[in-house]
């Protein structure tokens, strides 16, 4: 029954959950974004009973026989009901089809490891193969460091291929959500053609509080959240909840031609000749 | 036989050599200089017993260790006319990251490396080797640059990480290392990056998608600092001896899981006891892995570069 009512971390106004529910679970009091999970994610972006997922076997191993890690593994699965963070498939979106990746921060706060990286990875050659543009909403405390060196390589693996989709002219949206940080930050999440963010999110590389540390003082308001970075030049666009679907479906429309990548522009392409 | 005993056996025999050397002069020396000679052969195999029983910690401590050579000191060391460019061409010059052109032998090469200072003001200056967003759009400005002109790139590692502050995020720390990798993936031309330190996380990795990526014996290369993992696993920092056992962090543990191509030796002791042995040891691996990589054609190469970290990770489907 806890869960009939819920208090709004920001404004601190208490909704019932049916109203957060009609409302994609922003606040209709402040507009703040509750953090949601990666089904209700699909559920508001693509197209009803368009999602067809892959790669829901990967699981992940213990390869570095980290000290809980196996504990931490059993009870995300358990808790969640995934085999990892990251939720991977084809969709359409306004009926433009795409390749769409959703990371879960319920799932040891999408962290990246071995299984994240590949399934990232298999993502982008999916849809380089596939001549498909490519979504990524992006959620994540950053590296799994209980995968060690894996985890860290994961940031090359994917960046890598994220390079060949785009060699292939082909489009790729990242949707930075809160929170977005670390080598998820330092890796795909930063090499979308178009970067967008939910309004508030927390994004950057280091944490608030290692910066905090290092520099000695305290940080000013805002900081590394998205209006701030869109101020400093590092996003493409703040777009709500409520208006993500469409925007990603008018972007896709205005790449459509990319699912026959042409090697230059040519007017006849456009059926205007 | 415990660590501590052997410490304290090497102390003893050391202590014994200095007053001998000290003590006995002339002719008596000449006859004494067997025992010397064995003497000091004991030590080194002792020297040899220590560094084979180094724990996870001791070695951070030595990849950490402030005489070890620098990047500017194995540019003295390995490269023929050096000239040193500076700036990214956007904001600022980062001097956590250094570079420029010379010759490998006979080889025009770009050489690009993080640098930790010398003294307290020079670390100042450099922060520690911790870049900001400059020092990789530098790094990768003379990466593209040496593409251009169809030089190899050597990188040489040693961060304790990118810097953590204000300015550094808010011109893109994160954008900035996800640019390099992603860049240096499909960089045409050969790259060898050599951790020589303090491989820090993605500070690190922002220099190290390359051919063949080494490790010098005794450094690190890790996805967290061990402090920065005890104190989010343990709230502890001091735990750090355990998170460095647990994270796996060495050369030898980096080469099984397929994470680096070689390691390259070190004198026991370290790279700070001998750097001109460090430097010829390092030259060799240089000049071998050049002669490899300059055998295949540039798609091939980008084949295998991509190939060599599409491999790696550990699961289950
Ligand atoms: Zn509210």
């Amino acid at each position: 029954m806890s869960n009939l009512f819920i208090k709004c971390p920001s404004c601190g106004v208490t909704h019932f959950q049916s109203i957060l529910v009609k409302s994609l679970f922003v606040c209709p009091e402040c507009g703040f974004h509750h953090g949601i999970d990666s089904a209700a994610r699909i559920k508001y972006t693509v197209d009803k009973g368009s999602f067809t997922e892959f790669g829901k076997n990967l699981c992940s191993l213990d390869p570095l026989s980290f000290p809980n890690y196996e504990e931490k593994l059993k009870s995300s699965m358990k808790a969640t009901n995934m085999n990892e963070a990251v939720v991977t498939g084809t969709a359409t979106i306004e009926e433009s089809p795409c390749v769409i990746a959703v990371m879960d921060t319920r799932f040891i706060m999408a962290s990246m490891g071995s299984v994240v990286g590949e399934k990232i990875t298999r993502a982008f050659e999916y849809a380089t193969e596939h001549n498909l543009p490519i979504i990524i909403f992006t959620a994540s405390g950053g590296a799994r460091m209980q995968e060690g060196i894996y985890s860290l390589m994961q940031m090359a693996k994917t960046s890598a291929a994220a390079k060949k989709h785009s060699d292939k002219g082909l489009l790729f949206v990242s949707v930075l959500t809160h929170p977005t940080t670390g080598g998820v930050t330092a890796s795909f999440a930063y090499l979308g053609d178009i970067i967008i963010a939910e309004p508030q999110a927390l994004i950057g590389f280091a944490g608030p509080r290692v910066i905090e540390q290092t520099i000695n003082q305290k940080l000013p308001t805002g900081f590394q959240r998205s209006e701030f970075l869109l101020e400093h030049g590092m996003l493409d666009k703040i777009v709500s909840r409520e208006m993500m679907r469409e925007t990603l479906g008018n972007i896709l429309r205005l790449h459509q031609n990319v699912s026959k990548p042409q090697k230059e522009y040519r007017i006849e392409q456009y059926g205007l000749k | 036989m415990e660590k501590r005993d052997i410490e304290n056996e090497l102390k003893e025999l050391q202590n014994k050599l200095d007053t001998l050397k000290q003590d006995v002069q002339g002719d008596e020396k000449k006859a004494i200089l067997p025992i010397i000679n064995q003497l000091e052969e004991s030590a080194l195999s002792l020297k040899a017993e220590l560094y084979r029983k180094i724990t996870p910690i001791e070695r951070v401590q030595l990849a950490r260790n402030p005489n070890r050579p620098t990047t500017l000191d194995y540019i003295k060391y390995l490269i023929k006319d050096f000239v040193q460019f500076h700036g990214d061409r956007r904001f600022m010059d980062d001097e956590a990251i250094v570079g420029g052109v010379g010759f490998f032998e006979k080889i025009p090469v770009t050489v690009i490396g993080h640098q930790k200072g010398r003294d307290v003001k020079d670390n100042i200056k450099r922060h520690f080797g911790m870049p900001h967003p400059e020092g990789y759009r530098k790094a990768l400005r003379l990466m593209q640059q040496a593409e251009k002109f169809h030089r190899p790139i050597i990188n040489f590692i040693d961060t304790p990480g990118a810097y953590p502050g204000l300015g550094a995020e808010e011109r893109g720390q994160g954008e900035a290392i996800a640019t390099n990798l992603y860049e240096m993936s499909t960089l045409r031309t050969p790259i060898i990056s050599i951790v020589t330190g303090e491989g820090g996380s993605g500070g690190a990795l922002a220099l190290g998608v390359a051919d063949r990526v080494f490790m010098l014996a005794n450094t690190i290369y890790s996805v967290i600092s061990p402090e920065g993992c005890a104190s989010i696993l343990w709230r502890d920092s001091s735990k750090s001896g355990e998170a460095a056992e647990a994270l796996k962090i060495d050369a030898n543990n980096c080469l099984m899981m397929g994470a680096i191509d070689d390691i390259i030796e070190e004198p026991h002791g370290g790279a700070n006891e001998d750097h001109l042995k460090v430097a010829a040891n390092m030259r060799e691996k240089i000049r071998i892995a050049l002669e490899e990589l300059s055998q295949y054609s540039i798609e091939t190469l980008l084949e295998q570069r991509y190939n060599k970290f599409r491999k790696i990770g550990q699961f289950k489907e």
